[in-house]
């Protein structure tokens, strides 16, 4: 029974990408959309944690076992600057929601063979909310890629 | 005569439902002239506010002389507002530009059409042949005051040209959430209603909107309705007791950042007492599931806990649209400069698409405009949309587009989502736009957070072209000033919120050297020597009726199909409703009729969007959910708005327009009756606030933000407890200062506001910032607020009622059509 391993990552996966969130939006507080909206997911990313918590706690959360080669150093250093910045930043967001984007389809899978009717009721709460973070990056990230890339 | 400083809304023509509103023709003429003195009546519309009265004006030696309402019109039936009555004046002001201006060691001096056009030219070239990404080097910000004809000629210039996505109009500020919520709910822009819906209510949802302040003949019908013989239920949704609000049968006053929660707890009750068209939403709409298991979160007693409102009146707003027969809803910037405005909007869609009210008479949605010629920028994409309604995202509509223009379809910027206002002016921050023109608007006062804005301007880096009427505070950071002409100076034509297509005619000439905003773009495009794949000129047109026919090709087959108007079909009667064509010889008064929306994944103008984010959706998922016509159910949770009040900023701040200026006052507040019957600004508070302040009317107040503050006698009101207003527009041309408030208090509510915008619409929040409001002083008696509208003073408070004497009396008649 591995569920506990996938629901560690997943729920270590969560808290890092809030803080993720909060760190590019203080640190790109002069783009206000990138702001608001990366604090407003930075708290949804806190409750998919805080929901994820009872169910790795039942499965015996092993931190020891869990994968490791997790994104939680992109942001180590703060963010960059300038627009080019901005968009390698939400780039390296990007990446840390695919990570939780995948282990919500794995842990829905994993709870379908669990039996697991209320796991199974948080990831279907959750992970559309994901997949809408990743649909947010991809458009912010269009429209922000032509002028930083070519014009600036 | 009445005054119609003192009474905006002028004589009262009662009327009963199904019947048609009355003909009043009013007329205001300076004095010393009769109506038999004019010379010649010449026919043009409100370029005031988005309402579309049709009026004359009248000219004498070659100059206006007053106006005089249209009584054969459809949208006002001769009635004019003091907007309309007074603001012409402006035309004839003395301090006119008459001659371009150039920035020489740090003055603008004046100079001839050449040398400023010249100077121009030579930039834009410099910054087009400047490596790739030249496009990206320039940005366009435009009005809401334009004609159809300027803004499709830049809109070609711009994106068939240029090649740049960096182009977007003021209407960002005012009307931006009234397409996004219709194009998310019915597929594409444009009113479903007319209004004439007015004439046929049995009930009027007014949501966010002072109408009898910000469309006073709209709100005329609706008040010669409301004391006619079957009086519509009257529901007003406002955290001011505006005019509205006092003759509402049910007033709900949520506190700043919460409609969306007060929409689904009005849904709620819909669905929850099965006030809804059941055979309706299962043949013509998407998303009821969804719907129903969101709102289901939305019991009356919650959302009175979030909005502070009485749970009772939500449950009798909810009522009254219940069991009305036939809803007439209004939305304006009380839902759309605030918190979540584009899901609140798509709300009151909800409620017409789940009561089956939409494409019949007297079942009307305006998801209304602020400007005069919003609709227009909409349509021919000088604002962040493409020409004719089409789709950023379906290749097909760029196809056409490249077709018709005869350009390679890689120059038409469809790459991205267009870029909107706040974020042309971020790039112009960070040195990426080089070149931004400004025609017809003022951004330094009507931006939020205007400190910010000041500082952009005024970048040495960034060359700023202004074209307008006088030196606004933003032409006076300009290194290019260009003299324009203005409505009676220029042939045109522009479309109201109910798709009424008006024509304004030339009336007299512009004073000096200015010349129509058309010209100086048609210049601009032969000097840069735009061409087509066949290498003859991009723009083939030389005149406002030959712009006019272009767009009539480039709107063929969409929904603003034009292609059955013809200037001589405006002139002498009414105004035309489009969709206009071969099949509607005589225009469309009401859209989806039958339940059948513009959704077809071939037809629609956007693919969806997330509400909350603003994450795009893709084709595939559109199509996925195979529309087949249907409109879409919007089901969206409330959330906190962006920024809260704290101990340190304890009120919300909200703003707004009054009924006696308009944008950011550089017409209105140059006609003296209207200018004196609201000379400055003020702050807005309820007794209860006032009185925990120590404050009285009068006093002298300060109110702040992180970002700002500005400083004004307190007007004691009927707005609610907790929240603070201040009237925008007021800036500093006529306070003494030059561009901005320098070492003086600050007068414009925009120091104060934040800068966030709505993720779909981006249009900006300017109704949720958190202040905070000291005591100063005493005043030296009552503040300049109006007594005529919103801001009547609370009962109890003393001051003089806002009349205009013998200098605001205009005639109105009765007798005839």
């Amino acid at each position: 029974m591995h569920l506990a391993d996938y629901l560690g990552l997943l729920h270590r996966s969560e808290g890092e990408l809030a803080d993720a969130f909060r760190t590019v939006a203080r640190g790109h507080a002069e783009e206000p959309d990138v702001f608001h909206i990366c604090e407003r997911l930075a708290a949804q990313c806190d409750r998919h944690a805080a929901a994820l918590r009872p169910f790795a706690e039942r499965y015996g959360e092993e931190q020891e076992d869990e994968p490791e080669r997790l994104h939680s150093d992109l942001f180590g250093d703060g963010v960059r600057s300038g627009g080019l910045g901005l968009l390698r930043d939400l780039h390296d967001l990007y990446l840390m929601a695919s990570e939780c984007d995948i282990s919500w389809t794995m842990i829905g899978q994993g709870a379908q063979g669990a039996r697991d009717t209320e796991l199974l009721a948080v990831v279907d709460a959750c992970e559309h909310e994901t997949a809408t973070q990743l649909a947010w990056l991809r458009t912010r990230m269009k429209q922000a890629a032509p002028q930083a890339l070519v014009v600036a | 005569m009445p005054d119609r400083i003192a009474d905006p809304w002028g004589p009262r023509t009662p009327y009963a439902r199904g019947g048609e509103w009355p003909a009043r023709t009013d007329v205001f003429l300076e004095e010393g002239t009769r109506e038999e003195d004019v010379e010649r009546w010449v026919q043009t519309a409100s370029i005031l506010h988005s309402n579309g009265d049709a009026y004359d004006m009248a000219v004498r030696d070659g100059r206006l002389v007053g106006v005089r309402g249209r009584a054969v019109d459809r949208v006002n039936r001769g009635r004019l507002g003091p907007k309309d009555l007074f603001g012409w004046q402006a035309n004839r002001s003395r301090d006119r530009l008459t001659r371009p201006l150039v920035r020489e060691g740090g003055r603008l001096v004046e100079t001839d059409w050449d040398t400023a056009m010249g100077r121009v030219v030579e930039r834009s070239r410099e910054l087009l042949g400047s490596g790739p990404g030249g496009w990206g080097r320039f940005g366009f910000y435009t009005s809401g005051q334009l004609f159809l004809e300027e803004y499709y000629t830049l809109g070609v210039i711009g994106k068939a040209g240029i090649g740049t996505p960096h182009m977007d109009g003021n209407t960002r500020l005012c009307t931006a959430t009234a397409a996004a919520a219709l194009k998310a709910s019915f597929g594409t822009d444009g009113q479903p209603g007319s209004y004439t819906d007015v004439d046929h209510c049995d009930a009027i949802a007014v949501y966010g909107h002072n109408v009898a302040e910000t469309q006073t003949m709209l709100w005329a019908r609706m008040l010669d309705r409301l004391h006619g013989a079957d009086r519509p239920a009257l529901l007003c949704v406002d955290p001011r007791l505006t005019p509205v609000a006092r003759e509402a049968d049910v007033h709900l006053a949520p506190v700043s950042g919460t409609n969306l929660a007060l929409m689904n707890g009005l849904v709620h009750e819909l669905i929850r007492n099965g006030w809804i068209d059941e055979r309706y939403v299962r043949a013509s709409t998407l998303g009821f599931e969804a719907l129903e298991r969101l709102t289901a979160g939305y019991p009356p007693g919650r959302v009175a806990d979030i909005c502070r409102v009485p749970s009772d009146d939500v449950r009798a707003a909810a009522r009254l649209l219940g069991t009305c027969s036939r809803l007439l809803s209004t939305v304006l910037q009380g839902f759309y400069q605030s918190h979540e405005a584009t899901a609140a909007s798509c709300a009151v869609n909800n409620i017409h698409l789940l009561r089956g009210m939409i494409g019949l008479p007297g079942a009307g949605i305006y998801q209304m405009n602020g400007q005069p010629t919003a609709q227009n920028t909409r349509e021919t994409g000088a604002d962040g949309d493409l020409p004719g309604m089409r789709n950023w995202d379906n290749a097909e509509h760029i196809r056409e587009l490249a077709a018709l223009w005869n350009v390679d379809p890689a120059i038409i910027p469809h790459w991205a989502p267009p870029t909107h206002a706040m974020q042309i002016f971020r790039y112009a921050e960070q040195g990426s736009i080089r070149l931004l023109w400004v025609s017809a608007t003022n951004p330094a006062v009507s931006l939020p957070d205007l400190g910010r804005i000041r500082s952009i301007l005024g970048r040495e880096e960034l060359f700023l072209v202004v074209q307008d009427l006088f030196l606004t505070e933003t032409a006076r950071l300009a290194d290019i000033v260009l003299p324009a002409a203005t409505w009676g100076e220029k042939l045109g034509t522009f479309t109201s919120v109910d798709r009424t297509v008006h024509i304004s005619e030339t009336a007299v000439e512009p004073p000096g050297e200015a010349r129509p905003d058309l010209d100086i773009f048609l210049d601009y495009a032969r000097r840069m020597d735009f061409r087509d794949r066949d290498g003859a000129p991009l723009v083939k047109w030389h005149d406002a009726e030959g712009a006019f026919e272009a767009w009539k090709a480039c709107s063929r087959g969409r929904p603003c199909d034009y292609t059955g108007i013809t200037y001589d079909m405006l002139r002498g009667g009414s105004g035309v409703q489009w969709p206009c064509t071969d099949e509607a010889p005589h225009g469309t008064e009401r859209l989806y009729a039958g339940g059948r929306f513009n959704t077809d994944p071939d037809f629609c103008e956007t693919y969806g969007h997330d509400l909350t984010t603003g994450a795009a959706h893709t084709e595939a998922e559109y199509r996925a959910r195979e529309p087949r016509g249907r409109a879409f159910l919007q089901a969206h949770e409330w959330t906190p708005p962006p920024e809260r009040t704290s101990d340190d900023y304890p009120l919300v701040l909200t703003t707004g327009r009054t009924v006696y200026h308009f944008h950011t006052r550089t017409k209105t507040g140059r006609a003296s009756q209207l200018a004196a019957a609201a000379p400055d600004v003020w702050v807005e508070l309820n007794a209860a606030d006032a009185a925990a302040l120590g404050a009285s009317e009068g006093d002298r107040m300060r109110v702040e933000s992180p970002r700002g503050a500005i400083e004004a006698p307190a007007r004691i009101s009927g707005v609610r407890p907790g929240v603070v207003f201040v009237p925008f527009h007021y800036g500093y041309w006529d306070a003494g200062d030059a561009a901005g408030p320098g070492a003086g208090a600050g007068r414009a509510a925009n120091e104060l506001t934040i800068t966030a915008w709505d993720p779909v619409s981006k249009q900006p929040a300017f109704k949720v910032a958190a202040v905070r409001v000291t005591r100063l002083g005493a005043g030296d008696g009552p503040s300049p607020a109006p007594t005529t509208g919103a801001s009547a003073p609370a009962a109890g408070v003393a001051a003089p009622a806002t009349t205009g004497g013998a200098a605001a009396e205009a005639r109105s008649r009765m007798e005839e059509a």
